[in-house]
């Protein structure tokens, strides 16, 4: 049984079918990644997952329980973090303040650790724990949105564009932690347009087609592949 | 939540400051009546500026806090006003102690207060966007209305209540038996109410408000609400329900302005439902806004100095509304001045450190 199991989802805005009957799975220690252009639909299935948006039909089981119906706020609880699109922070609170809130719905007696697992990934966030995070640059404010999101001790990590809009030294930086989360034990299902490194250090890959999934495989086949070579790797 | 650093929203208000200087005020204005140095008038406004404070510092809850628009908070204070008058009057005759019976009747009208926002957050905090301001504005003609169609009275069958939609009922047809006592006689209002407010009780009001907010914005709840105003799907995405969060807020928040409310109404013997309308709603979120967002200092000082400031400005007679808009003006530019809140931030942090060498115990409190 894999960990998440996506089946049939249809997810529509209004009179928008932005999901069109996509299906595909996670399996437990895997890096998963879903690849795609502007408007492909990778936010909106990331959100359905997560619980910030409904499917109309099929089903998502995560370790076996359906995830139908069940509110954002729990499916945190659940073991599954979600990094949104764009670098959500709470901006007028402190950086340690951001990643406290991302502890919200653990017991206290986790945080410490969980603390202290973070500030291991990204030093620079501990460096500056009592800056205010909206005058962090945007490659902090990323990593910002990232340690939040660990504080859950997640089995599942959603990752959704980490490497937007950051310099390509950042974007390495970021991809080096997202392999350290993973050997640390949690699996990760991310979402990028840099398909190049997302392919390099992914088990299997989704390609994302106007809310279709058009294209499956490992993350070495994909790379060879004459389509995706044209389409997302420059060549 | 612990270990919590203090942030910048916490830095004035989050420490023992505001406090301080209420319980300073009380004493230094207490001293000037107990000298005679205090005018008549003067002391005609203690009780509706502790009202006052207690409604900018309810409104801050809301709007500061949760980033909500309210534009209807007198409802609630009204709602809390009347049904603090309907206990306090019915209440006279088994409690005659008026401190205790001024107690139940601001519980009494908090309690009201809190199902009213209750049944208005309801429906509305769970849609994005700025609905509540266009609800609240409904609610509070509403209220409005509802009350001048209300006939209330008291006898020793208990209450007795009508609604005269059309016009035609008057205070006899609520058939009170001998003894009976009218409390509400509809468009009038509230009429040979009791007076059993007080400046001290207003004061205690200002310390329990400001002892719930403080406490509230550092709690797990309080921070929850500041991420959902700061970032909304972020909050969600780490876990936070924001309907509950939302709900537990603003009902904390209409509590508080139906107390303040109980205490406004119990303070004269006559009281129309027209004192609380949209101008009364609009005042308190200048209190509010001039005082600063989630700063309840700010909100304290702001909603003294303008409830006080027309009647300083009595003597000027005609150019009394203008000077007050200048005034008005003056306030803002300073408070939107980044130059003028790093003096004014300089200023609160010297009376800080003055007060706390002052009284050294204080000193561990203000560091977490
Ligand atoms: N709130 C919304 N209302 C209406 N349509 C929406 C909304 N959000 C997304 N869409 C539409 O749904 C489709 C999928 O959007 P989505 O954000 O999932 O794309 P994406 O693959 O994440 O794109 P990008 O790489 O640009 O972030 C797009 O056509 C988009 O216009
Ligand atoms: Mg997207």
């Amino acid at each position: 049984m894999a960990m998440l199991e996506v089946n049939g989802i249809n997810v529509y805005y209004g009179s928008i079918h932005a999901i069109k009957d996509i299906s595909f799975e996670v399996n437990q220690g895997e890096i998963v990644t879903l690849i795609g252009a502007n408007g492909a639909g990778k936010s909106t299935t990331l959100q359905t997952i997560s619980g910030l948006l409904r499917s109309r039909t099929g089903s998502i089981l995560f370790e076996g329980k359906s995830l139908g119906g069940i509110p954002a706020h729990k499916v945190v609880s659940m073991g599954i973090a979600h990094v949104p699109e764009g670098r959500r922070i709470f901006q007028q609170m402190t950086v340690e303040e951001n990643i406290e809130m991302g502890a919200y719905t653990r017991p206290a007696g986790e945080y410490a650790a969980n603390l202290e697992n973070v500030f291991r990934h990204f030093p620079r966030l501990e460096e500056r724990r009592r800056q205010i995070a909206g005058t962090l640059s945007g490659g902090e404010q990323q990593m910002l949105a990232m340690g939040r999101a660990m504080m859950s001790a997640p089995q599942l990590l959603m990752l959704d564009e980490p490497s937007m809009g950051l310099s390509p030294i950042l974007v390495d930086e970021i991809f080096d932690i997202i392999k350290a989360f993973h050997e640390s034990g949690t699996t990760i299902l991310l979402v990028e347009q840099n398909a190049n490194k997302s392919l390099a250090i992914s088990d299997r890959a989704y390609v994302l087609e106007n809310g279709k999934i058009t294209l499956t495989g490992t993350g070495k086949e994909l790379m060879q592949s004459e389509e995706i070579k044209k389409a997302y790797l420059g060549g | 939540m612990k270990k919590l650093q203090k942030s910048n929203l916490q830095s004035v208000s989050g420490s023992a400051l505001p406090y301080i200087v209420v319980v300073a005020a009380f004493f230094i204005v207490t001293l000037l009546q107990k000298s005679g140095n205090l005018e008549q008038h003067m002391q005609g406004m203690l009780v509706p500026v502790c009202c006052y404070i207690v409604m900018a510092l309810s409104l801050n809850l809301t709007v500061g806090i949760m980033g909500e628009l309210s534009i209807g908070h007198a409802g609630f204070m009204s709602l809390g006003a009347f049904s603090g008058v309907v206990a306090s009057q019915s209440l006279i005759d088994a409690v005659p102690n008026t401190a205790l019976r001024l107690a139940l009747s601001i519980a009494c009208g908090a309690c009201v207060a809190a199902v009213g926002g209750f049944l208005i957050g309801l429906p509305v905090l769970r849609l994005r966007g700025d609905y509540l301001a266009i609800v609240t504005l409904a609610f509070g003609e509403i209220i409005r209305d509802i009350i001048t169609c209300l006939i209330v009275g008291h006898d020793k069958n208990g209450l007795h209540i009508l609604f005269n939609f059309r016009g035609t009922k008057t205070v006899a047809d609520l058939e009170l038996v001998e003894g009976g006592l009218p409390i509400i006689k509809g468009a009038q209002g509230a009429i040979g109410t009791t007076k059993i407010s007080s400046f001290g009780a207003g004061v205690i009001l200002i310390l329990i408000a400001l002892f719930i907010i403080l406490n509230f914005i550092k709690s797990r709840t309080g921070r929850a609400v500041i991420a959902i105003r700061d970032n909304r799907i972020a909050a969600e995405s780490v876990g936070v329900e924001v309907m509950k969060n939302k709900m537990i807020a603003f009902v904390i928040s209409t509590t508080l302005a139906g107390a303040a409310g109980a205490l406004y109404g119990l303070n004269y013997t006559s009281l129309a439902a027209d004192k609380f309308d949209f101008n009364k709603s609009i005042l308190v979120l200048v209190f509010v806004v001039l005082g600063g967002l989630g700063n309840m200092l700010g909100s304290i000082i702001s909603a003294t100095v303008l409830t006080l400031l027309p009647e300083v400005l009595r003597g000027f007679d005609q150019y009394r509304m203008l000077i007050y808009a200048i005034v008005l003006i003056l306030v803002m530019l300073a408070t939107n001045s980044p130059k003028m809140k790093a003096l004014l931030q300089k200023l609160l942090q010297d009376v800080k450190t003055l007060l706390f060498k002052a009284v050294p115990k204080r000193k561990s409190e203000g560091e977490v």
